[in-house]
C-alpha cells in the first residue's frame, strides 16, 4: 500500500484528508457560527458580568479593575443612583392601591388555575412563580412611580415603551390588516406603502418627527396656533416628550405588525367566513369564533417578536429627545450609554444586566405562556 | 326571493351580494386606509421637500409646496454632498451593511444546514466545562494581571485533558433543538450588555474605528436571524436530491453549495434583504464602535445636533440620501421582504 509510485503516498494523504474533511463536515459548518457567537455574545456577557462587580477607574497607562462585589447594584437599586433607575416613589392612593390589587388578583387567579388544573411540573410552578413575581415587582415600581409625586425612572420608561408601545401597535396592526384583508381594490397598492415606515432609520425617523412637531417652523405649527398654543413646546414636559417617542415608535413599528397580521388574515378559512356570512353572522362574531383563532399563533408570534426587540430602544429617544426633559424619556439602554459616556462602566455594565434579565423573564414568560398555548390549537 | 325594491338604508347598510361590501362599510374602509396612508407620507413628504429649503424658507414659518410658496433650491443638497465630505460616511455604511450580510447569510445557513441535517450530541459536562474555564481565564486576567497568552494555553490544555478523560464518561447532552435555541436566544440579549467588552476587545487589538470592527460585530448580532429563517427553508426542501447526490460521492460540502442552496434561493434573498436594511439602520453599536474613520450614516445624522441647533435643512438631504434606497428596495422587493418576516412568525 504505502510504495509502488510516487505519486501514491500523496494521493492516499489527500484522500484521507478529504475523507477526515467529510467525517466531520458537520461540525465544521457549524464551528464559524459557534465561533462567531462566542466572541461575540458569551464571552462579552461574561467580561459584562465582571465589569458590573467591579469598579472601573483610568490610570497612568491603561486602567484599573477592582472587585467589588454587589456595589454597583446596591447603588442603583437603593443608592445614589436609585433616582435615575427606579425613579422616585410617590404616595399609594386609593386608585394605585385598587389597580394592584386587581392586577395580584389576576395573578394569582391563573397561578391557581394553574395549580388546580392538570399536574403542575417542578419546573412549570417555578417559571410561574419567577413570572408571578416579576410581574408583581414591576407592576408595583410602575404604579409607585407614577402616584402623584413620583417619577418613573427608566426602567417604568423602558416599560411604557415595550408595553404601551406594542400593544398600540398591535391593535393599530390589527385594524390596518382587517380593513386591507376585506375584498378592496389596491390592496397592493396599500400593502407595499403601508410596509416602508420600517425600513426607514430610527435616527431618521427621530429627526423627522422633531421637524414635524416643532411647534414654530413645522407643518402643524399654524393648526397648533390656531387653537391658541403660542409658548408651550412638547419637549418640555415628561409626559408630552413621551408620547413623541411612542409616536415614532408606532410609526416605525406597526407596518410590521400589519404585514404579517395581514398575511394571516389572508389565509384564514375562506369557505368558513362565507357559511358563516350566509348563516347571517355579523362582522364581529366572523372575527372572534373563525379569523381570531386562526390568527392568534401567528399574532402571539409577532408580539413576541416585537417585545424582543422593544426593550433595546435608544436611537429614539436619544436623538428626538436626548433623553429628556430631565430624565423623563431615558430608556435603560439610553441610561447604561449615559453611564458609559461619563467612565462608570461597572454601573453601566450592571443596568445592562438588569435589562438583559428582566428582558429575559418577561419574554421568556410569555413564549412559554402565551405563545406555546396559542400555537397547540394550530391544525 | 322578493323582487320589491330594496330601501335605500338596506342599499347602504348590506352588501349587494356575498363577497361584496355595502357601500357605507366600503367608504368608512376606504377612509380609513387613506388616512393611515396620509400618517405614512406626510413625514417622507415633509423631509423630501425640507431639503430642497434654506434657512430663510424653513425658519419664516412652514412652507408646504415646492414652486407653489416657496422656491426649491439645490443648496442644501451641494452643500452636504459635495463641499461635506458625506460620501466617505455613505461608502462606510454600504461596505460594512454589505459586507456583513454577505458573511451573517454565508454562516449562518452553513449552521442552519447541519443543524436540520446532521444530529448533533454535545456533551453538557464540555460545555459546562468550557463556560467554567472561560471565566476563570477572564477573572485571571483581570482581577490577578496574568499575561493572557499563558491563561488561554493552560485553560485549553486543561479542557483537553479533561475532554480525553471525564467528559466521556458522562451521559447528560445537547442535541440539535438545544445548539438551535441556544443560537437563536442570542437576539434577545440586549447588545448594550456586550457593547463594553466588544469595544474594550477591539481596543486592545487597535480595530477600534475600522470598517472591520463593525463587520465582525454585525455578522454576529444578525447571525441568530439568519439562522433563525434559514433553518425552515432547508427543512422544507425534499431529502432525495440531496441524498442522491451523496451516494455519487459527493461531500456535504458540495451538497450544500450546489443542491441546498440553489434549491432555497428565495428565502435566502429574503433573509439576505432583511439583514441588509438591519445592519443599513443600526445605530448603538455604530456610536460605540466608530468615530471618525469607520463613521456610518444612522452615527453621522446624529452627530448632526450643532450647537446652533440642528440645520433641519441638511439634515434632510442626509436623511433622504439615507432612506432613499431603502424605501426603493422596500417597495420593489417587497414581497420578498415580507417572505422572511413571515417564515420568522408563522413558523417560529
Amino acid at each position: 500500500m504505502m510504495t509502488a509510485t510516487d505519486t501514491m503516498p500523496e494521493a492516499a494523504d489527500r484522500r484521507s484528508w478529504a475523507e477526515w474533511l467529510d467525517g466531520h463536515s458537520g461540525r465544521i459548518m457549524v464551528l464559524p457560527a459557534v465561533i462567531v457567537l462566542l466572541c461575540f455574545a458569551i464571552f462579552p456577557l461574561i467580561v459584562s458580568a465582571y465589569l458590573a462587580l467591579s469598579r472601573f477607574a483610568l490610570a497612568p497607562g491603561g486602567f484599573t479593575l477592582k472587585f467589588i462585589g454587589l456595589v454597583n447594584f446596591r447603588k442603583l437599586l437603593v443608592g445614589s443612583q436609585q433616582y435615575h433607575l427606579l425613579g422616585k416613589f410617590g404616595t399609594f392612593g386609593f386608585v394605585q392601591s385598587a389597580l394592584l390589587a386587581l392586577i395580584a388578583a389576576g395573578l394569582l387567579f391563573l397561578l391557581a388555575r394553574y395549580l388546580m388544573r392538570g399536574r403542575p411540573t417542578i419546573a412549570g410552578v417555578i417559571g410561574r412563580l419567577l413570572a408571578t413575581a416579576m410581574a408583581m415587582g414591576l407592576a408595583v415600581l410602575a404604579l409607585a412611580t407614577m402616584a402623584p409625586g413620583g417619577v418613573p425612572g427608566t426602567v417604568v420608561n423602558t416599560l411604557l415603551y415595550v408595553f404601551v408601545g406594542v400593544s398600540v401597535q398591535f391593535a393599530l396592526g390589527l385594524g390596518l390588516a382587517l380593513l386591507c384583508g376585506q375584498p378592496i381594490r389596491g390592496r397592493n397598492f396599500f400593502r407595499v406603502l403601508f410596509f416602508i415606515p420600517l425600513m426607514v432609520t430610527p435616527v431618521g425617523i427621530a429627526y423627522t418627527f422633531r421637524m414635524l412637531a416643532d411647534m414654530q417652523k413645522g407643518p402643524f405649527a399654524p393648526l397648533v396656533r390656531a387653537f391658541g398654543i403660542n409658548e408651550w413646546s412638547w419637549a418640555t414636559e415628561a409626559w408630552s416628550a413621551r408620547l413623541m417617542v411612542l409616536v415614532g415608535d408606532t410609526w416605525q413599528w406597526t407596518p410590521f405588525m400589519f404585514i404579517v397580521l395581514l398575511a394571516a388574515v389572508e389565509n384564514q378559512p375562506r369557505d368558513q367566513v362565507e357559511a358563516a356570512r350566509l348563516d347571517g353572522a355579523n362582522g364581529f362574531q366572523i372575527f372572534r369564533d373563525i379569523t381570531w383563532p386562526a390568527i392568534a399563533p401567528i399574532a402571539a408570534t409577532v408580539v413576541l417578536i416585537r417585545l424582543i426587540e422593544a426593550f433595546k430602544i435608544i436611537d429614539l429617544p436619544n436623538v428626538l429627545t436626548g433623553g429628556g426633559p430631565g430624565l423623563a424619556t431615558e430608556s435603560m439602554t439610553l441610561h447604561s450609554f449615559i453611564s458609559w459616556r461619563t467612565q462608570d462602566l461597572g454601573g453601566s455594565a450592571a443596568i445592562g444586566y438588569m435589562l438583559l434579565f428582566i428582558s429575559t423573564i418577561v419574554c421568556v414568560s410569555f413564549f412559554n405562556f402565551v405563545v406555546r398555548p396559542a400555537r397547540r390549537f394550530e391544525p | 326571493m322578493s323582487a320589491e325594491p330594496r330601501s335605500l338604508a338596506r342599499r347602504l347598510f348590506e352588501p349587494a351580494s356575498i363577497d361584496s361590501q355595502a357601500p357605507v362599510v366600503r367608504i368608512v374602509t376606504y377612509a380609513l386606509l387613506f388616512l393611515w396612508t396620509l400618517v405614512v407620507v406626510v413625514p417622507l413628504y415633509w423631509v423630501l421637500i425640507t431639503s430642497f429649503k434654506g434657512p430663510g424658507e424653513v425658519d419664516n414659518g412652514p412652507f408646504y409646496l415646492p414652486f407653489v410658496d416657496f422656491a426649491p433650491s439645490l443648496r442644501a443638497w451641494d452643500f452636504m454632498l459635495v463641499q461635506n465630505y458625506t460620501l466617505r460616511p455613505y461608502m462606510n455604511s454600504v461596505v460594512v451593511a454589505v459586507a456583513s450580510t454577505l458573511l451573517a447569510v454565508l454562516i449562518g445557513s452553513l449552521a442552519a444546514y447541519a443543524l436540520v441535517r446532521i444530529r448533533f450530541q454535545v456533551k453538557l459536562a464540555a460545555v459546562a466545562l468550557f463556560l467554567i474555564l472561560l471565566t476563570a481565564v477572564i477573572v485571571a486576567v483581570a482581577t490577578f494581571g496574568v499575561q493572557w497568552e499563558i491563561a488561554v494555553a493552560v485553560a485549553a490544555a486543561l479542557f483537553m485533558i479533561a475532554l480525553f478523560t471525564l467528559v466521556g464518561r458522562t451521559k447528560l447532552a445537547v442535541g440539535n433543538n438545544d445548539i438551535e435555541f441556544w443560537i437563536i436566544s442570542n437576539r434577545i440579549m440586549p447588545p448594550i450588555v456586550a457593547v463594553l467588552p466588544i469595544y474594550v476587545m477591539f481596543q486592545q487589538m487597535r480595530l477600534l474605528d475600522t470598517q472591520l470592527a463593525l463587520i465582525a460585530t454585525y455578522t454576529a448580532i444578525n447571525l441568530p436571524i439568519v439562522v433563525w429563517l434559514t433553518r425552515d427553508f432547508f427543512a422544507g426542501i425534499p431529502l432525495d436530491l440531496e441524498e442522491s447526490a451523496q451516494i455519487d460521492g459527493a461531500s456535504k460540502f458540495r451538497v450544500f453549495f450546489t443542491i441546498a442552496l440553489p434549491l432555497v434561493r428565495s428565502g435566502l434573498v429574503a433573509t439576505f434583504l432583511l439583514v441588509l436594511i438591519l445592519a443599513w439602520n443600526e445605530y448603538l453599536l455604530a456610536l460605540f464602535l466608530s468615530n471618525a474613520d469607520a463613521q456610518t450614516m444612522p452615527v453621522l445624522v446624529s452627530a448632526q445636533n450643532t450647537t446652533r441647533g440642528p440645520q433641519w435643512w441638511n439634515m434632510s438631504v442626509l436623511i433622504t440620501v439615507m432612506i432613499a434606497p431603502v424605501i426603493v428596495i422596500s417597495s420593489i422587493l417587497q414581497k420578498h421582504i415580507a417572505r422572511g418576516l413571515l417564515v420568522g412568525a408563522v413558523k417560529g
